[in-house]
């Protein structure tokens, strides 16, 4: 309030006397208070917006969720002999199978294996009246994605790992996190908020997938890859500056990945 | 090594229609439309507003009773090439949103990119593209009957006929699946051609002299891809867009249908 105040007598004192010296001299003091002031706001106001933008908003932006059943990595891949593929497989039609369902559960556990309570809960709540379990898929892409698992694995080698990251090391589901606007997973945009990535699974945006078939068309593989950097839109009569080109292909439609 | 390095063959996939053969059953239609959750409105009969990426239109002679003569004419989108990929809608298009395959000859739309000035709807000679008005409704519990290798359209995009392109990536999973790269004529055929009940569409790639579409429209690659087929015709073959869908018809009123001729013009 006092600033208030001091304000309104600035400008009374404006009004009244300006060819005074004594009143000049104070009203340069108290302008020379009132800058400190205004620093003190803008600091304030600067931490104040960082902090939402930087912690309060990406905490609401995306709502916590359990996964139905906690599910252990280790000791299924442990237990199975081919690795991710025992659970995660190709049909014969080449799709991808991605989350098992129940029937591939039910193999081994139409009756209760273990101790664990997570696996009491499994087989009483969903094997034993027929329910499929509603996992929540932390890599599911927006529907416009079109993504072949069998062209990148099969065709391109390319491990689980690589987009996945470490996932069969994990004892326990990790919270999923979906954001409130999209209702996408964070796995997607990546848990930095500052977009910086470490590891080629941080992230599974359009960008990241970009980045690898640059890589790799550079080293001559055949691959699928964007002629330009995806910011970049391309214009018929514009050339790209050569720093903004990523590869010097012949420009494909982007329906490749895009449905 | 370099066989290796080097590409599969591209492809130029096209449709031969033809016209003697068809009914106008509107089979090709519905299939269409069931393949690629596209939503009906609750008037179907306002052809302005419905979306159609197959469309049956019906041509009339205008002669009296004895010489009248009607032909059904289905229309999917032609997927121009143009002059080397330069269709009519890909080089208006702003945003990049529809572009000219070179891999497969299909002109893509990503619904996603498209922010719906529908330059492309005034650029296409054949009103083969749509404008969503209204986000797609379903009735209750059919949401359940759509494809999930299509995504659906929201309000305030383009769209248009894909040639099922959706099944062109599920036929090269097959085939990745098995260690090819290259498919098999009848591994790919569109929702129409397989819904068609007098074979009157078929459908296959034209730069393969070995698939049916091949043999029977007879393209001149040298020449813009024109029909060397003389019963064979495209629409509106003179603007030089360049179309991959050939239509066929053994009578000559329905050929000269296709394009616009002077009034004594001969052709």
């Amino acid at each position: 309030m006092s600033t208030l105040d001091d304000k309104a007598e600035e400008t009374v004192g404006q009004v009244e006397t300006t060819k005074s010296p004594e009143k000049d001299q104070k009203k340069k003091d108290q302008k020379n208070g009132s800058w400190g002031i205004i620093l003190i706001f803008f600091v304030i106001g600067l931490v104040g917006s960082l902090a939402v933008g930087w912690w309060i908003f990406p905490k609401l932006l995306y709502s916590q969720k359990k996964q139905p059943i906690d599910f252990n990595h280790v000791i299924h891949v442990e237990a199975v002999e081919e690795g991710c593929e025992s659970c995660h497989f190709f049909r014969e039609d080449g799709s991808f199978s991605g989350v098992p369902k129940l029937a591939q559960c039910v193999d081994c556990h139409e009756e209760v294996m273990g101790e664990d309570p997570e696996e009491f809960k499994f087989v009483e709540e969903y094997v034993a009246k027929g329910n499929e379990v509603p996992w929540l898929v932390y890599s599911r892409q927006p529907d416009c994605v079109f993504f072949s698992h069998v062209a990148h694995v099969k065709m391109g080698k390319v491990d689980c790992i690589t987009c996945h990251g470490h996932i069969g090391e994990s004892t326990h589901s990790r919270v999923y996190e979906e954001n409130r606007l999209t209702g996408y997973s964070r796995d997607i945009w990546g848990k930095n908020i500052a977009g910086l990535k470490k590891d080629t699974w941080d992230r599974m945006k359009m960008d990241d997938c970009a980045e690898c078939h640059a890589e790799l068309k550079a080293k001559g593989k055949i691959v699928q890859a964007l002629p330009w950097p995806i910011n970049w839109m391309p214009r018929p009569y514009e050339k790209p500056a050569s720093s903004q080109v990523r590869v010097h292909i012949k420009k494909d439609a982007c329906f490749v990945c895009h449905k | 090594m370099k066989e290796q390095h080097k590409h599969t063959k591209a492809k130029k996939y096209g449709m031969v229609i033809d016209l003697d053969k068809c009914t106008g059953c509107g089979a090709c239609m519905a299939a269409c439309m069931a393949e690629n959750n596209v939503s009906f409105k609750k008037d179907e009969s306002d052809k302005l507003l419905s979306i159609t990426w197959m469309r049956v239109y019906k041509l009339t002679n205008g002669k009296k009773f004895p010489e009248a003569d009607i032909c059904y004419l289905p229309r999917p989108c032609m997927h121009c090439e143009g002059d080397h990929g330069h269709a009519p809608c890909v080089s208006v298009c702003p945003a990049t949103a529809t572009d000219y395959s070179h891999e497969t000859g299909i002109v893509s739309q990503i619904y996603t990119r498209c922010f719906g000035c529908r330059y492309c709807m005034a650029a296409c000679p054949y009103h083969a593209r749509y404008f969503n008005w209204w986000d797609p409704v379903w009735p209750d519990g059919m949401e359940k009957y759509l494809s999930p290798n299509v995504s659906p359209r929201m309000r305030g995009v383009v769209e248009k006929c894909s040639f099922c392109f959706h099944r062109y990536q599920l036929a090269m999973d097959k085939a990745y699946i098995e260690g090819r790269r290259e498919l098999e004529e009848d591994e790919y055929q569109t929702s129409c051609t397989q819904a068609c009940p007098a074979d009157a569409i078929i459908f296959g790639d034209l730069n393969n002299p070995g698939h049916a579409v091949t043999q029977i429209a007879k393209p001149d690659h040298k020449h813009g891809g024109r029909p060397m087929n003389p019963n064979a015709f495209r629409l509106l073959e003179r603007l030089g867009t360049n179309p991959k869908v050939y239509y066929l018809s053994s009578r000559r009123w329905v050929r000269r249908a296709g394009d616009n001729y002077i009034k004594d013009e001969r052709g």
